[in-house]
This record gives structure tokens, C-alpha cells and sequence, in this order.
């Protein structure tokens, strides 16, 4: 029997830098989405804090750290990033496995938000958009998930076959902020 | 020429640059026009109409007459303005709007033709004879006419776009702006100020004012030194906000390194900023406008604001013997600035009988005009009359203000109407016309500097109150509060042209001329004169023609009004707009998992949606896409092949309601699907038509896997969304798209099963997996699944693993289909094989036929309700006599067939009236030796056995095809079974 050789979304083409900012590829470990059935809400915040110690994040919001870390990911729903679900959250909702759906990158370093201010409509300063808190928004013309991770970091999630256009983008406007020293 | 001590230039950086191939030199802080001015240069550029010689009028971006163009070739940027565009080494700077050049312009015959060619001229004299206005009147005047040209090749210049956030939006660094954003900034406010200009200061680089003891341009220093160190406070200077729109947004933009010599590597030209601002301050002050005499476009003649401007600002002196001439004290300023460097003042000329004038070294002249301009390349003297006397005074440079009107136009984005103001003679911002807006300092109307600092200190405190951030009350400076005293002043009666609108090339006769043949509507003497219109927006022009107008129509201007201002404020590159959309930026690229292997196989890649996709994959040895592509067919036909159908829409239904959404939603029923087993689905629209088909998969007893077309995927999942959200939110179903989890291939042919029998871990049969039938399996150790499902109708399969393994999965398969007689096939191959099949895409579906114009009524099940039933039932959508889905073949089997094409019957003329049908797809059946199609033609399937006439009106093809049953290949459909 043959192997199969697994490839992440942005082998390739990153790691790299541009001035001050770093773009690395990200690995989540398992991504599930997690969509609470009618009524459900409640229970199945109790039980993600008992199989995996996370609550279910309210809106914009996440809980958890980078090893196991509960995204708000749009309406009613909750991506799960880290370990494989737990099989009994299915009683409370519908889990999906995304673990190979996203690409999955961090921008860091000293003005990575002036990087996403050429590419997300999203009011992202620290005052506002702070460690933790996440969006569903664009990036360009992709739809995406971005979560601040530290103080010049973010982690941005676009589907998987758009890694390249996502990594173009960000090539361009990581120069943009470093032409301007 | 240069004085010596003045300006904010920095006199140890020489620079040089280049104004029509001759080289010129500058200091490091001057713009184009204060550089030539210092060189001695006043003709600049030729007028759009008349091409009259002209020269800088303004120092700011509403310049009309110094219009340039810089750099060369691809990297050419046409109407920039000489007033804006900061001076750098290597510098590139042409005129435009001339030939053969600046000095000889042989289009100055226009001028000539002046009196043919006033306002209307166009609109009567180019009526007659029909036609000939778009093939021979437009082409000759816009090449006479005109401003700057596009290099028509494509744009290798980088532009960005970019959003900021802000509490606080200041628009303008002048001592209004400043104060704005020192008091705010203090508060702890987040302030974003913009100013145009490279240097913060606005007037006050211009002027000689002093601030609390020291010149107003130190203050400024200081101030803008201070507001750049707080970590809450952003200055962006070479910011001009263009627009005010919803929600505090404003439009503006950067220029980023258009005055570099050598900008870094991927520095953008320019950066269009989308700036959203919870509350904002205008303080963008006022624009000094002309006065209307005979001649007042000679070169040489400016307002009286920039010969100062070029004075203190640059160290510049316009000319060498200068006239000023005013209705306002404010241009008083002018003769004592200049007498102050140096220079001489012929003649102060004031239009006021009254104006009081303190001593003066120079000629005054109260109740005095300047009555026309002599000196056709370059003012050489000025005619004055006042008094009962009249004499000629020399001069080169005349210094005019007809007062000065407040840069309100972002107030009117919105459709504010500004209101006028008898005090200033001028119009004044409404308040309120845009919400979060305030204005303040001269565009407030306020014109002294002491005035302008408090009203700054007063917008900003209000607008942070209102946001609830306290302030203190800021210590607001001490300085000159002298008021501002005009009479209106707007046309000096001439027989000659006196220019109104410099840029449009519009006099006072125009006006008049339009007000004579009833355009009397502010709005209709623009649109007839072209006043006010293009880049200048009625900067410099707006109020003078309406004055104008007024007087002629003989109402008072508030009645007379003004036209409306609209954004951008200054000309934006449609490359700023559009920036990171050129090109490929247009749309993201999506690609398959397969992607690098396909492209590696030299496969041209053909977009579907916004997915790559390979067309077909070359052999050495064929030179046409149809021998690839009937390779291709042979090898499923035959043997077996491998496609990437990862872009087929997936989408994951779960929970109990799941069920039921899915009848709803599909015409045929999905909740008595077994598990493990796939059923071929229809959905309609609400209004009865096909809207996408697809199989679907249950795979546990609440658990089912939806698939879409390709390009229907985003439309199918917002249905759903809408479905469940709004008709059925009691289904208790979640939903979510799993199109990019899975790297999905198609294994077709008679040796599918022998080919995934070599990666399965455990082998299929026909009896386990029967046609139709689904579930998880193990591919090579990786947890897969498995549908044996058939688009070419051959015995198939679809086999799916995560992602990740996509590609390795696809190599291995392409390699060990090829060893069997097989291998890969892209998208061409794929359509001969549904067309042989007679299997439907959205190029049957095509949003105007229904489940009974394609054949497949009987999948419209009548035991239950679902979207689009009821609807589709109606009477003409079930006409017997519609057009209906048939296939098409050649009587003569190398009869030609083509997509497009229309039907008609044997015998009748290819006329509209007897079109009766037409074909939507076509395709060479390897498999069948001809050509083949499906289209649609009336009556349908009860005309089998028919011959027609297929007419191709576009390519010329006209061919006797037979209507046949749509399925060519294995009606019987014994193959997918095998």
C-alpha cells in the first residue's frame, strides 16, 4: 500500500518577513465547527468547558489559549482549535470537521496592524479589538476569521484554496508599511 | 527670483529637475510652481478651449491653470497640478494641451476663433447633419480641447487602499485644525489630522502673522512637533480628504511617494484612505477668489493669498514690479509683505471708495479697478481706472482678491446646501449638513488667525463632549484678531473676455450669454457653459459665475443659489480607487488541491468561478485541445479516468430537521434516503425554475452531505441560510460548508473499481458498493469516503480524503490510471462525457427553464410541498408547447453544430418570428464520431425524428441536425452499474 504525503495549505510559500512584520503558517491542530442545536446553547457550554476547559465564546469573542482556543465563528456557531472534539458534544450540536478547510496564518510583529489596515474594513486598534477578541470579516476580497493573538499578532483564517491570494495580498501590503520606514 | 531669508525651504539641498526637457533647479520644500516662479518662469500651461498662455494662479490644489504632466511613458501621471507636486532630483515635468509646444501652440487659433466659440456653441453649430457628431465633430474638438493624456499602457505603478479608525477626524492643519487636534489630542482623544500639504501650518506658512510672540509658522512647527509625539495622535500630511459619506466616513488621499526621488521598493504612488471617524472637525479655511476684468488669464496675474504664499512660504517672489489689487483689506497684507522683501508695489488698487489703507511707501488707489491686462505670454503691464481718471501702470505680476470663500464643499456631500453669508460675502456651511460634522476657522467663515484658534479649541471640545471624553479648556494663543472688512467685488465691466472659470475656459459674456437664452436655473447655466465643471469643481469659479448670473437674471445670489459640490474634493486616480484589484487582484484565485501537479502536467488552467481548473493535459505529440481532449474521453470510455471535482459545492447538514429541510428544499424526497446511499437532487427557485441539481448523500440517520454545482455553490448555501433562517427556522438543522475539507476526485470507467481497489485498504465490490451507495472508507491509511456516483455515465466514482492528502492522492491515481490504459482528464473531456450522457449543467439550467422544460417533471414530487412547486405548476410553465430539453445531431455526420446557434423549421426563412428553439451545448463525441448538442426547441421531446435547421447567424453556420433523445451514449444506462 502507498503513503500518502499530507501538504499544508501555505507549504511553500511561507514563512517570511517584510520589514519589521513576520508571516508564518500556523498549525491549529484539529479545527471542528460547532453548531449548537435549538436549545442547546447553554449545554453545550457546559459541556466544551468540562471535555476541553473552554467556555462557548459569545459573539467576536474567544475563549481558551492557543492550544485549545473556542473562535466565535459566525452566526450560532463556535470553531473549535486544538485537540479532536470530544464525541459527546454531539448531543448538544452538529460537529464538522474543518481541519483541512482553512489556511491558517499569523501576522506579527511591529505594524501588523498597519498590514491589516490596507486589507480589513475592521476597526482592529488594541483599544478596541483586543487580545482574544475575533471577527468574521474580509481580508481584500476573502471572507475571513481574524483573531487577535497578542499585541502585534494575529492569527487570519481564509478557505484553504485561497492561501496563495491570501499570502499575495499580505506580501503587498507588508512592503507597503515597510516602504514607509 | 529668490529673496534671500524668507521660506520654509531648506536652501542647502539643491534640486533638479526638468520642465519641458529644459533643466531647472529648486530647493528641497519647493513645488514645481514656486521653483519656476523663482526661476523666472510664469508661462506654465495653454487653457483647455482657447489654449490661451497661462500661468500659475493659486499655491494650492485648486490650481486651474498650472496643470502638468510628470514622468514618461507607462509611469506618465497627466493634470498634476505644479502648485501640489513637490520638486525632486530626476524630476520629469511637461506641458500638456499644446503643439508643437508651450510657446508656439499653434491650437491658439481657438482663440482666435473666440467669438464662434462661447457658450451653447457646440450645442447649436454641431447638430446638423445627423451622425456626424460622433464620427467628426467630437474627434476634432477633444483634440483641440482638452487636458493631460493616459499613456494607454498598462499602469506598472503601485497603489494602495487602506482603512483608519479614529475618535477625532481633523480635516486641515491650519491654526484652526491644529488647535483641533492639540486640544483633543491632550484629552487623550484617538485624532487623526490630515492636511494636504506636505507642511502643517496651512495660512500660517503664508503669512507673517505671529502666534503668542513668535511667527505663525514656528507656532505650527511646534504644534504639529508636539501632536506628532503623542501615541493617540496620527498627522498625515499629503492627505487631502476627498468625500464625506455614511457613518463618518470620509474618502483621502495620500500621496505617498510621488515627491521621492527613489521611493523604497513597494512604496505606494498613493494610498486612498477609507477614514472612519466617530466625530470630525472641518477646518479646511478658504480659497481667495479672482476678479473678472479684461485679460485676467495673462500669466502673471495670481491671487493675492499666493503671491504672498510664494513669498513667505517659498522665498519667492512672483515677479519684479507688482500691482495689488483687492476689495478686501486681507489684500492689503500683500503690498506690505512685499514691500517688506524688497520688492516694488506700483499701484495698491482697492475697489472701495472707503477702504481705509494705513501709510503706505506706494501708490493707493481707493475706489479704483483694474480694467484690463496687457502682455500675451507674460503680464507686462495692467490699465486702471477709478475716479473719473484712467492710466497704464507696468507691472509683471498682479496680486488680485475679490475676497475669499470657506472650503465648505465636504459640508455638501451630503446635499447640505451652504447659506450666504452678506457679512463675508460669501457662502457659509450649514450646520449639521453632515452628521459628526463641525467646522471651524475660515471655511466656518471666521477668518481672523485669533478667531480660527479659538473656533478650532471650540469644535474639537464639542465634539469630544459629545463622545464623553472630557477636556479642559485649552489656553488658546494670543493673536492677530483683526476683522474682515469686503465689498463685493465680482466682474469689472468690459467689452473683452474677462475669465470666470479658468479651468473651463468661462467668461463673464458666457454667463450672460446663458442667462440671455433662459438657462436662468444655477444648475442649467453650468451644464450650458461648462462652468464650475471637471477637476476644478467650482473652486476658484463657483461664486464669481453665480454673482454673475445673479446680477444678469437680476436676482440676489442666495436666491440664485450654488451648484452642488461633490466629491472627490481633488481629482482621484481611478488606480488609487481600484487599488489591489488590478490584475489578477481582481478576484481571489482558488486553487485545488491538485493544482501544482496539473499545472506541472502542463494543463492550461480555465477559470470556473474563481476556480482554476485544468482545461485538458497535453501528450507530447498533440498539437489541437481536441486530441487531448478525445484522449481524454477514451480513457473513461475505455479504460479510467481521474478529474479533480473538488470544487463541486459540499455542504454538511446535520441534526434531526436536517431531513425534512432537505424535502423542502428539493423537488424529489430526501427523507426516505437509506443511509449509505445517494440520490440525485433538483431545486427550485421560488418562482418555479431550476435553480442548481446535485446529488446528495445520507450518511448517518441526521447526518447527510449535500453537493452543489461549482458555480452555484455560494448561491445554494445563502438559500439555505435564507430557508432555515426565515420560512423554516423550527427545523432544528445546522449546516456548513465542508467544500474545502475534502479534495474530492472522480474515478471514471470500466477500470474504477480495479484502480481504487489499489489504494482502498479494503476492497469494493459491486455488491457492497452497489451504484448509488456511500460511506467512509480507508485510502492509503487516511480516513476517506467513497460515492459511486457517474457524471459521464460510465461505472464511477467519487473518492474524497482531507485536504491535505489531496495531492499526494491525485499523483498516486494519475500515475496507476496511466499504467492501466487510463489517467487524468480535465474539464473539456469532462463536458463531451455529460453531453454523450446527455446530463445537464448550468448551461441547460440557466435560470429561464424549468424542471419540465429539461424532462424531469416526474421529479417534482407531488406528495409533499417544496420551494418552487407551486409555482412551477402554472399553466405556461407546463405548455406542452414550450421549448423543451432535446438532443441535436447532424443528418450529415460532419455537419457542423454550435452552441448558441438557433432552431428553425425545414423550409422556413432564420427570421426572429420563427426561431423556434436554440442549442446551449455542443460537443465532438469522440465516441460517436460526430458532433453532437443539446438545446431546447418547442414541443420538445414529441418532435423526435425530426430534421431542423440549426442556424449560426455569428459564425456562419447553418446545418440540417436531427432531433433525438438527449442521452447518446448507454441510454440504457447499464455502464454505471458494470
Amino acid at each position: 500500500m502507498a503513503d500518502l504525503t499530507a501538504r499544508t495549505p501555505c507549504s511553500g510559500v511561507l514563512p517570511f518577513s517584510v520589514g519589521s512584520v513576520t508571516l508564518e503558517e500556523t498549525d491549529p491542530g484539529a479545527l471542528t465547527s460547532i453548531a449548537a442545536y435549538n436549545g442547546q446553547q447553554g449545554a453545550l457550554s457546559d459541556a466544551l468547558d468540562q471535555a476541553h476547559g473552554v467556555k462557548l465564546p459569545a459573539a467576536n469573542r474567544t475563549t481558551g489559549r492557543a492550544e485549545c482556543r473556542a473562535i466565535w465563528f459566525g452566526r450560532d456557531m463556535a470553531l473549535l482549535a486544538g485537540p479532536p472534539p470530544d464525541p459527546r458534544l454531539a448531543q448538544h450540536a452538529a460537529l464538522t470537521d474543518q481541519s483541512d478547510a482553512w489556511a491558517v496564518v499569523t501576522l506579527s510583529g511591529d505594524g501588523a496592524a498597519d498590514v491589516l489596515a490596507r486589507l480589513v474594513p475592521a476597526d482592529l486598534r488594541s483599544a478596541v479589538f483586543k487580545r482574544g477578541h475575533t471577527l468574521r470579516t474580509q481580508v481584500m476580497h476573502m471572507n475571513a476569521s481574524i483573531t487577535r493573538t497578542g499585541a502585534d499578532s494575529f492569527m487570519i483564517m481564509v478557505f484553504r484554496s485561497m492561501a496563495h491570494t491570501l499570502v499575495d495580498e499580505l506580501k503587498t501590503a507588508m512592503e507597503g508599511v515597510a516602504a514607509r520606514g | 527670483m529668490r529673496v534671500d531669508g524668507k521660506g520654509l525651504i531648506n536652501r542647502d539641498r539643491k534640486v533638479r529637475f526638468q520642465f519641458n526637457s529644459v533643466g531647472y533647479s529648486g530647493f528641497e520644500g519647493d513645488t514645481v510652481a514656486s521653483a519656476l516662479l523663482a526661476c523666472g518662469e510664469r508661462l506654465m500651461a495653454r487653457s483647455f478651449k482657447y489654449h490661451r498662455p497661462r500661468g500659475v494662479m493659486t499655491a494650492g490644489s485648486e490650481e486651474p491653470n498650472a496643470l502638468v504632466t510628470t514622468g514618461r511613458g507607462a509611469a506618465a501621471e497627466p493634470n498634476v497640478r505644479a502648485t501640489v507636486q513637490e520638486v525632486f532630483d530626476g524630476l520629469d515635468v511637461r506641458s500638456q494641451n499644446a503643439w508643437p509646444s508651450l510657446k508656439l501652440d499653434l491650437m491658439e487659433i481657438n482663440d482666435l476663433a473666440a467669438p464662434f466659440l462661447g457658450a451653447g456653441f457646440y450645442y447649436k453649430t454641431f447638430m446638423w447633419p445627423r451622425g456626424f457628431w460622433e464620427r467628426v465633430y467630437e474627434p476634432v474638438i477633444r483634440r483641440a480641447a482638452g487636458l493631460g493624456g493616459l499613456s494607454g499602457a498598462h499602469n506598472p505603478d503601485r497603489y494602495e487602499k487602506a482603512w483608519a479608525f479614529c475618535d477625532l477626524l481633523v480635516i486641515g492643519a491650519g491654526p484652526a485644525g491644529l488647535m483641533a487636534a492639540l486640544t483633543a489630542g491632550r484629552a487623550g482623544a484617538d485624532v487623526i489630522l490630515a492636511d494636504e500639504d506636505s507642511l502643517p501650518g496651512g495660512r500660517l506658512n503664508a503669512e507673517t502673522h505671529r502666534i503668542d510672540g513668535i511667527a505663525g509658522c514656528d507656532w505650527a512647527a511646534s504644534v504639529s512637533a508636539e501632536l506628532r509625539d503623542m501615541d493617540n495622535v496620527r498627522v498625515m500630511t499629503r492627505t487631502t480628504v476627498t468625500g464625506a459619506y455614511d457613518q463618518g466616513t470620509y474618502g483621502a488621499l495620500e500621496r505617498v511617494s510621488s515627491h521621492l526621488a527613489a521611493p523604497a521598493a513597494g512604496a505606494p504612488r498613493e494610498t486612498f484612505w477609507r477614514i472612519v471617524a466617530r466625530r470630525s472637525v472641518l477646518a479646511s479655511g478658504a480659497l481667495e477668489r479672482p476678479v473678472a476684468f479684461e485679460n485676467n488669464d495673462r500669466p502673471g496675474i495670481m491671487t493675492a493669498g499666493a503671491v504672498r504664499a510664494y513669498l513667505n512660504r517659498w522665498g519667492v517672489l512672483a515677479g519684479q514690479r507688482f500691482v495689488v489689487f483687492g476689495n478686501n483689506d486681507d489684500a492689503h497684507r500683500t503690498a506690505q509683505d512685499l514691500t517688506a522683501a524688497g520688492a516694488e508695489v506700483a499701484a495698491l488698487v482697492d475697489s472701495r471708495t472707503d477702504a481705509r489703507v494705513a501709510s503706505a511707501d506706494y501708490p493707493v488707489y481707493t475706489g479704483a479697478v483694474v480694467t484690463g491686462a496687457a502682455g500675451r505670454m507674460g503680464l507686462k503691464s495692467v490699465t486702471i481706472s477709478g475716479n473719473g481718471l484712467s492710466r497704464t501702470i507696468d507691472a509683471d505680476c498682479l496680486a488680485m482678491s475679490g475676497g475669499w470663500n470657506p472650503t465648505l464643499h465636504l459640508t455638501c456631500h451630503m446635499n447640505g446646501r451652504p447659506k450666504w453669508s452678506e457679512e463675508i460675502a460669501a457662502f457659509v456651511p450649514t450646520s449639521g449638513s453632515v452628521p459628526g460634522l463641525l467646522t471651524a476657522g475660515a471655511c466656518h467663515g471666521d477668518f481672523s488667525t485669533s478667531e480660527c484658534l479659538r473656533g478650532g479649541a471650540r469644535a474639537a471640545r464639542t465634539a469630544l463632549a459629545e463622545l464623553g471624553l472630557k477636556t479642559s479648556a485649552p489656553d488658546v494663543p494670543v493673536a492677530d484678531d483683526t476683522p474682515y472688512a469686503i465689498s463685493p467685488l465680482w466682474a469689472v465691466p468690459s467689452k473683452g473676455r474677462a475669465w470666470l472659470d479658468f479651468q473651463n475656459d468661462v467668461t463673464v459674456k458666457d454667463v450672460r450669454q446663458a442667462a440671455a437664452e433662459n438657462f436662468r436655473s444655477v444648475e442649467h447655466m453650468k451644464r450650458y457653459t461648462t462652468q464650475g465643471m471637471a477637476p476644478d469643481q467650482g473652486k476658484n469659479s463657483n461664486v464669481g459665475a453665480l454673482a454673475v448670473l445673479a446680477d444678469a437674471t437680476g436676482r440676489g445670489i442666495p436666491e440664485t443659489g450654488t451648484t452642488t459640490f461633490r466629491p472627490p474634493y481633488v481629482p482621484v486616480s481611478i488606480a488609487a480607487l481600484g487599488a489591489g484589484a488590478q490584475g489578477e487582484g481582481f478576484a481571489p484565485r482558488r486553487f485545488t488541491t491538485s493544482h501544482d501537479a496539473s499545472v506541472g502536467m502542463g494543463a492550461p488552467m480555465i477559470e470556473a468561478g474563481l476556480w482554476y481548473r485544468p482545461s485538458y493535459f497535453p501528450c507530447a505529440g498533440e498539437t489541437t485541445w481536441r486530441q487531448s481532449c478525445d484522449r481524454e474521453v477514451g480513457f473513461v470510455r475505455g479504460a479510467v479516468g481521474v478529474c479533480d471535482v473538488s470544487t463541486l459545492g459540499k455542504i454538511d447538514l446535520q441534526g434531526s430537521g436536517a431531513a425534512e429541510l432537505l424535502d423542502f428544499v428539493y423537488t424529489n424526497t430526501f427523507s426516505t434516503l437509506k443511509e449509505g446511499r445517494v440520490r440525485y437532487g433538483l431545486m427550485l427557485r421560488e418562482d418555479g425554475h431550476v435553480m442548481d441539481d446535485g446529488t446528495t448523500a445520507r450518511l448517518g440517520p441526521d447526518h447527510y452531505v449535500m453537493t452543489t454545482t461549482t458555480a452555484a455553490a455560494g448561491n445554494v448555501m445563502r438559500h439555505l441560510e435564507f430557508v432555515h433562517q426565515v420560512l423554516r427556522p423550527d427545523l432544528d438543522v445546522r449546516f456548513t460548508s465542508v467544500t474545502e475539507q475534502w479534495a474530492q476526485f472522480a474515478v471514471a470507467g470500466p477500470r474504477s473499481r480495479d484502480l481504487l481497489n489499489g489504494v482502498l485498504d479494503t476492497a469494493i465490490d459491486n455488491e457492497n458498493w452497489p451504484f448509488m451507495s456511500c460511506g467512509g472508507v480507508s485510502v492509503c491509511g487516511v480516513p476517506g469516503r467513497l460515492f459511486r456516483i457517474s457524471f459521464s455515465g460510465e461505472h464511477a466514482y467519487e473518492v474524497a480524503v482531507p485536504s491535505r492528502w489531496g495531492e499526494s492522492l491525485f499523483r498516486l491515481l494519475t500515475e496507476r490510471a496511466e499504467a492501466i490504459g487510463g489517467g487524468a482528464y480535465g474539464m473539456e473531456a469532462l463536458n463531451v462525457l455529460r453531453i454523450e450522457k446527455g446530463h445537464i449543467t448550468h448551461a441547460e439550467i440557466h435560470g429561464r427553464t424549468t424542471a419540465f422544460d429539461i424532462g424531469f417533471a416526474r421529479m417534482v414530487s407531488n406528495k409533499k410541498d417544496c420551494i418552487g412547486q407551486t409555482m412551477a405548476a402554472r399553466e405556461g410553465l407546463i405548455d406542452p408547447q414550450r421549448q423543451r430539453l432535446v438532443g441535436l445531431r447532424p443528418v450529415n455526420p460532419t455537419g457542423e453544430l454550435s452552441a448558441g446557434a438557433h432552431l428553425f423549421s425545414i423550409g422556413t426563412e432564420s427570421t426572429r418570428v420563427n426561431d423556434q428553439g436554440y442549442v446551449t451545448s455542443v460537443a465532438f463525441s469522440p465516441t460517436l464520431g460526430h458532433m453532437i448538442g443539446l438545446g431546447f426547441i418547442e414541443g420538445g421531446p414529441e418532435r423526435l425524428g425530426e430534421t431542423v435547421r440549426l442556424v449560426d447567424g455569428l459564425r456562419g453556420i447553418e446545418t440540417e441536425v436531427e432531433i433525438c433523445n438527449p442521452v447518446f451514449v448507454d441510454p440504457e444506462g447499464g455502464r454505471v452499474r458494470g
